[in-house]
C-alpha cells in the first residue's frame, strides 16, 4: 500500500483511488445522470413513466408561475437565513474568541453541540416555541413590549427563516471562528498602540480579516438552506412549499417522478452555479488573505 | 487579550439562550402529564417515555440508524483511506478533479441525492432495501471520512515511514504497523463525523427508507406528519440524552475538539 | 578499497539540478560528513544512498554491488533523521525492536539486543517509555539505538543533532564519536554545522549548490581550503587581494605593504586567505587601523580597516596588553598559514 520509494510510479495513486473512483462513478454519477434523463421523460396519471425524450416538464416549470414563485421563495428564505446567521453568528464568534479558555470551550460546545442533535428534534423545538398565536415566543416578545399583536410564525416564511437560522448557525460560527484562529492575537494590541479605538479596530482590522470566514460560512449556509427539507417541511407544512419539499411531494405523493426530477435538477444546477460562482469571486477578491 | 464589554455579554447571553431554547423546550414537553403538547405546568410525568415502549417501530428505527451509521461510516473509510493516501502523497494529473469528485456529495443537495438514489435503486431492484441505504449513506458520508483522513495523511511526518522502510518494513506491514497507527486519530475522527452525518440524515433517507428500514429521523418525521402528541418529544429527548452522553464520553476519552473543531471547518 | 562508492551521481527535480556529478569513495569504518549550507543537496544525496530517491544519473555501489537496484527496505542501512522519526505509538523498546522484528529475529534474541542497544546509548531503564514522554536528547538516543541495533552496513545521519540545544549537542557529539569508534560502523553524517563536521569526521565533503567543493580531512579543509567558498564556510576568514610579481628576483607575493616570497605556480592577481587567529600584530606588514575591539572571554576579536579592505583578527587572551580602538597597527602572518588562489580580475 505504499508509498515512500515510488515517486516515479505514476500508476500508484490511481490504483489507490480506483475503488473509490469506481464507487463514485457507479453509484453517484450514473444515478445523477439517470435523474437528469428522468426529467425529460413523460408521465401520466394512469400510464406512469414513459421513457421518451420530451421537454414537457421543463416547459411546465418555465411557464407555470407557481414554480417561479416557489423557487423565488426558496432562494429568498435562503438569503434571509444567510444574512441572519452572518449578522448574529459573526459577532458571537468574535465575542466567544475573547472569552477565557474554560468558558470559551464550554460555550463553543453549547453552540456547536446542536449540530449533532437531529434536525427534526431541533425544528420540533421551534414548532413548540412558535405554537400558534399564543406560543412562547409571541408571549415573550409581547410581554417584553417588542410587538403588540402576535406574529404568525407557524406556516410562514418568518418562522422558517428563524428555525433555519438556528439550524445553520453552528456552521457560520465555526467558519468565522476558524478565520479568527488565524488572526495574530497581538494584532488588536498593535492597532491600539497606534491609537485606534474599539470601533475602528473592529471595522478596519478585524472585519477585513474575518470576511473570508464570513463569506465561506455564508456559502455553506446558503446552499444548505436552499436545499433544506426537514425544517421547511415541519414549519412550512403542506401549504408553503420550497424546492426540496415540492420535489418530495412529486415523488412520494403525486408520484410524478419526471416533474420532481426536473425540479431537483434545476435546484442542483442553480445551486452549483451560485456556489461555484461565489467561491470563485471570493477567492479572487481575497487571494492574499487565503494564502 | 481584551475583555468583552457588558453589551457584548448581553448579546452573548441572549444568543446562547436562543440556541438552547428549542432543545430545552423539547426536553421539557417530553415530561408533560397531558395528552397534548404543552409545558409540564402540572407536575412532571414519565408517561410519554413509557409510551415509547408501545411503539416498537421507534426502537427498531433507532437500531437501524445505529447500524446504518456504524456500517456505512466503516465502509466509507475502506474506500476513503487509500484515496486519501493517494491524494495526500502524489502529485498527478487529475488529482484536483479527483478530490473535487470525492467531495462533491457536500455540494449536491440531499433531496437531489435522494431522488437519484431512489430512481437508481428501484431500477436496480434494490428499492427500500438496507443494502441500498448503506450504499447511499456511504456516498454522503464519504467526504467527511476523506477530509479528516486526508488532513491526517497530509500532516503526517513522512520520515517516520522512511525510518520504518529503512528498517526493513514494506507493503502491508508498513501500512499496518506504521502508517495506519499514525493516521488513526484522523481516521477515527472521520468515522465519528461520518457516523453523525449518517445518523442525522433525513432528507435523503426519507426517499429510500421503506417500512422496516426506516431510520429514526425518518420515523420521527413521518410520525409528526400524522400525529401531534408529546411522543415525538420524548423520543427526541431520548435521542438528545444519548447524543449528550456520547459527546461527554467522546470528550473524556478522546477530546471533542479533536473530532469537532480539529481541522477548523469540518462543518462543510 | 572502497566500501561505499558514489560515482557521478546526479539528481534532478524536473528542470532543477539539485545534485551534480557527485563522486566519493568511503572506506570501511570511516566517518564522513557532508557539510554545506541549507539547500545544497546534502539530504538529497543521503536519501539517494538510502534509496528514498532514485539518482537521475550515476552509480551507487556497496561492496561492489549496485545499491540502486535494491529496494530501500532491503538495503540494511541505518538511518537517523533530523526529526528522529520515532514511531509515536510504540515504546522505546518497541521502536528499537521493530527492525529486528522485520528481520524475524527470535523473541528472546530480540529482547537481549534491544536491551543492549538501549544500554549502549545510555537509556537502560527507559524501555517502556513512549517517545512523547522523552526529552529531545533521549529521543535522539532511541533513534540512534534503533538504527544501530540492526547492525547496518552504513549508518546515515541527517542533521541528527540540530534540534538539540548547544550544550546537549556537544555532549552528544562526543558520545556519537565514541559509539562509532567502538562498533566501527561506516557512518555518513549530514550537517550544516562546521564545528560538528570537524569534531566528528575522518573526512569532510564540503558541498555548495549541489556540487562537491572539497573532500579532505578536517585539517585539510580548514587549513587549505580549495575554494573561496570552503574557506568562508569553514569558519571566519580574511581574503586579501594580492599580486605575484614574477619580474622581481626572487619573485614576491605582495598584498599592500605586506610581502613574502612567492609560492610556486601562480602569477598575476591572487587572493590570499588567512584565518583571523593566524594574524599577529607586528612592526611591519599590512597597514591597518583597529575599528572595534570586542572582548570574548578567552580571546579578543578585532575588526580592522586595512590597506586591502576590512579584516578580522583574533588574539588569545594571554594577559598581555592589546591594541586599543583607533590604534594603527601592522598585520602579519607566516606564509605557511595562508592559502593563495588565482584571482580573476573583473
Ligand atoms: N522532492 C523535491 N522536489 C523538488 N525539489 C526538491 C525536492 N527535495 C528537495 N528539493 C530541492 O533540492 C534542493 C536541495 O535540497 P536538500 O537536499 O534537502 O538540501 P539540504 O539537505 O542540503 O538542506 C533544495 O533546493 C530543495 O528545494
Ligand atoms: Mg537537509
Amino acid at each position: 500500500m505504499s508509498t515512500v520509494a515510488d515517486e516515479r510510479n505514476a500508476r500508484a495513486p490511481w490504483v489507490l483511488s480506483a475503488p473509490a473512483l469506481m464507487l463514485f462513478v457507479g453509484v453517484l454519477l450514473i444515478p445523477l445522470a439517470m435523474t437528469v434523463m428522468l426529467s425529460f421523460h413523460d408521465w401520466g396519471q394512469y400510464k406512469g413513466i414513459e421513457p421518451v425524450f420530451i421537454l414537457k416538464n421543463w416547459k411546465e416549470i418555465a411557464t407555470d408561475p407557481y414554480y417561479a414563485e416557489m423557487f423565488w421563495r426558496t432562494f429568498r428564505i435562503a438569503i434571509l437565513t444567510t444574512l441572519l446567521t452572518a449578522a448574529l453568528g459573526a459577532p458571537e464568534a468574535y465575542i466567544l474568541n475573547r472569552m477565557d479558555g474554560r468558558w470559551k470551550s464550554i460555550f463553543l460546545l453549547v453552540i456547536l453541540g446542536p449540530l449533532l442533535i437531529s434536525v427534526v428534534a431541533r425544528t420540533l423545538g421551534w414548532a413548540l416555541l412558535f405554537g400558534g398565536n399564543n406560543g412562547l415566543v409571541n408571549k415573550l416578545l409581547m410581554s417584553a413590549g417588542v410587538i403588540r399583536s402576535p406574529i404568525p410564525f407557524m406556516f410562514t416564511e418568518t418562522g422558517m427563516v428563524v428555525a433555519l437560522a438556528h439550524v445553520m448557525m453552528p456552521f457560520m460560527v465555526l467558519s468565522v471562528w476558524a478565520a479568527l484562529q488565524r488572526l495574530d492575537p497581538q494584532i488588536e494590541n498593535a492597532a491600539m498602540s497606534l491609537g485606534a479605538g474599539p470601533i475602528t479596530i473592529i471595522r478596519r482590522i478585524i472585519m477585513p480579516q474575518i470576511m473570508p470566514g464570513v463569506l465561506s460560512g455564508a456559502i455553506i449556509v446558503f446552499s444548505l438552506s436552499a436545499s433544506a427539507f426537514a425544517t421547511p417541511a415541519i414549519i412550512g407544512g403542506r401549504r408553503l412549499k420550497v424546492a426540496a419539499t415540492l420535489a418530495y411531494d412529486e415523488f412520494l405523493n403525486t408520484l410524478n417522478w419526471p416533474l420532481g426530477a426536473a425540479v431537483a435538477t434545476l435546484l442542483l444546477v442553480a445551486l452549483v452555479l451560485i456556489v461555484v460562482g461565489s467561491n470563485a469571486l471570493i477567492e479572487r477578491r481575497y487571494v492574499e488573505v487565503f494564502r | 487579550m481584551r475583555r468583552n464589554g457588558p453589551l457584548a455579554l448581553i448579546f452573548h447571553t441572549i444568543f446562547v439562550i436562543v440556541m438552547v431554547a428549542p432543545i430545552l423546550v423539547v426536553c421539557l414537553v417530553a415530561f408533560t402529564p397531558e395528552g397534548f403538547l404543552s409545558l409540564p405546568t402540572n407536575g412532571f410525568s414519565l408517561r410519554w417515555f413509557r409510551a415509547i415502549g408501545n411503539y416498537p417501530e421507534f426502537i427498531h428505527a433507532f437500531w437501524v440508524s445505529l447500524g446504518l451509521g456504524a456500517l456505512s461510516s466503516f465502509v466509507a473509510l475502506l474506500f476513503a483511506v487509500p484515496a486519501a493516501l493517494a491524494i495526500a502523497r502524489y502529485r498527478f494529473r487529475g488529482r484536483d478533479a479527483l478530490a473535487a469528485l470525492f467531495l462533491s456529495p457536500l455540494m449536491i443537495p440531499h433531496v437531489v441525492l435522494g431522488i437519484a438514489f431512489l430512481r437508481f435503486f428501484t431500477s436496480a431492484g434494490l428499492g427500500g432495501s438496507f443494502a441500498a441505504l448503506i450504499i447511499a449513506h456511504v456516498i454522503i458520508v464519504f467526504p467527511f471520512a476523506l477530509r479528516l483522513t486526508l488532513a491526517a495523511a497530509t500532516g503526517m511526518d513522512r520520515t517516520v515511514e522512511m525510518a520504518a522502510v529503512s528498517l526493513g518494513a514494506g507493503g502491508w506491514t508498513l501500512f499496518r504497523r506504521v502508517t495506519l497507527p499514525l493516521i488513526l486519530p484522523g481516521v477515527i475522527s472521520g468515522w465519528a463525523l461520518a457516523f453523525i452525518q449518517s445518523f442525522d440524515d433525513l432528507t435523503m433517507t426519507v426517499f429510500l427508507a421503506a417500512p422496516g428500514t426506516e431510520t429514526l429521523p425518518v420515523r420521527m418525521f413521518l410520525y409528526i406528519q400524522d400525529n401531534i402528541d408529546p411522543l415525538v418529544t420524548s423520543v427526541s429527548a431520548c435521542v438528545i440524552a444519548i447524543t449528550m452522553t456520547a459527546l461527554i464520553l467522546l470528550d473524556r476519552f478522546y477530546g471533542l475538539d479533536r473530532v469537532l473543531a480539529g481541522k477548523g471547518d469540518t462543518g462543510r | 578499497m572502497a566500501f561505499l562508492e558514489l560515482e557521478g551521481v546526479a539528481k534532478q527535480f524536473g528542470a532543477q539540478t539539485v545534485v551534480e556529478d557527485f563522486s566519493l569513495s568511503v572506506g570501511k569504518g570511516e566517518f564522513i560528513s557532508f557539510l554545506g549550507p541549507s539547500g545544497c543537496g546534502k539530504t538529497t544525496t543521503l536519501q539517494m544512498i538510502a534509496g528514498f530517491l532514485d539518482p537521475t544519473r550515476g552509480a551507487i555501489r556497496l561492496e561492489d554491488k549496485d545499491l540502486t537496484a535494491i529496494h530501500p527496505a532491503k538495503r540494511g542501512l541505518g538511518i537517523v533523521f533530523q526529526s528522529y522519526a520515532l514511531f509515536p505509538h510504540m515504546t522505546a523498546a518497541e521502536n528499537v525492536a521493530f527492525g529486528l522484528e522485520m528481520r524475524k529475529v527470535s523473541r528472546a534474541d530480540r529482547a537481549e539486543r534491544v536491551r543492549a542497544a538501549l544500554a549502549m546509548v545510555g537509556l537502560a531503564g527507559y524501555e517502556d517509555r513512549h517517545p512523547r514522554r522523552m526529552s529531545g536528547g533521549q529521543q535522539q538516543r532511541v533513534a540512534l539505538a534503533r538504527a544501530l541495533v540492526i547492525k547496518p552496513s552504513v549508518l546515515l545521519l541527517d542533521e541528527p543533532l540540530s534540534n538539540l540545544d548547544a550544550k546537549l549537542r556537544e555532549e552528544m557529539q562526543i558520545e556519537l564519536r565514541q559509539i562509532q569508534r567502538t562498533i566501527g560502523t561506516t557512518t555518513i553524517l549530514v550537517t550544516h554545522d562546521q564545528n560538528e563536521a570537524m569534531s566528528l569526521s575522518d573526512r569532510i565533503v564540503v558541498m555548495s549548490q549541489g556540487k562537491i567543493e572539497q573532500i579532505g580531512t578536517p585539517q585539510q579543509t580548514y587549513e587549505k581550503p580549495a575554494s573561496a567558498f570552503v574557506s568562508q564556510f569553514l569558519g571566519k576568514t580574511n581574503d586579501f587581494a594580492g599580486t605575484i610579481d614574477r619580474i622581481a628576483t626572487p619573485a614576491r607575493l605582495v598584498a599592500g605593504s605586506w610581502s613574502a616570497p612567492a609560492p610556486a605556480g601562480l602569477s598575476g592577481p591572487v587572493t590570499v586567505s588567512i584565518r583571523p587567529e593566524r594574524i599577529g600584530f607586528g612592526d611591519a606588514g599590512l597597514g591597518a587601523k583597529i575599528v572595534t575591539r570586542i572582548f570574548q572571554g578567552n580571546h579578543w576579536l578585532f575588526q580592522c580597516e586595512s590597506e586591502c579592505g576590512s579584516a578580522i583578527v583574533i588574539r588569545q587572551n594571554d594577559g598581555q596588553p592589546q591594541p586599543t580602538e583607533g590604534a594603527a597597527v601592522h598585520l602579519n602572518w607566516r606564509p605557511e598559514d595562508m592559502s593563495v588562489r588565482a584571482r580573476t580580475v573583473a
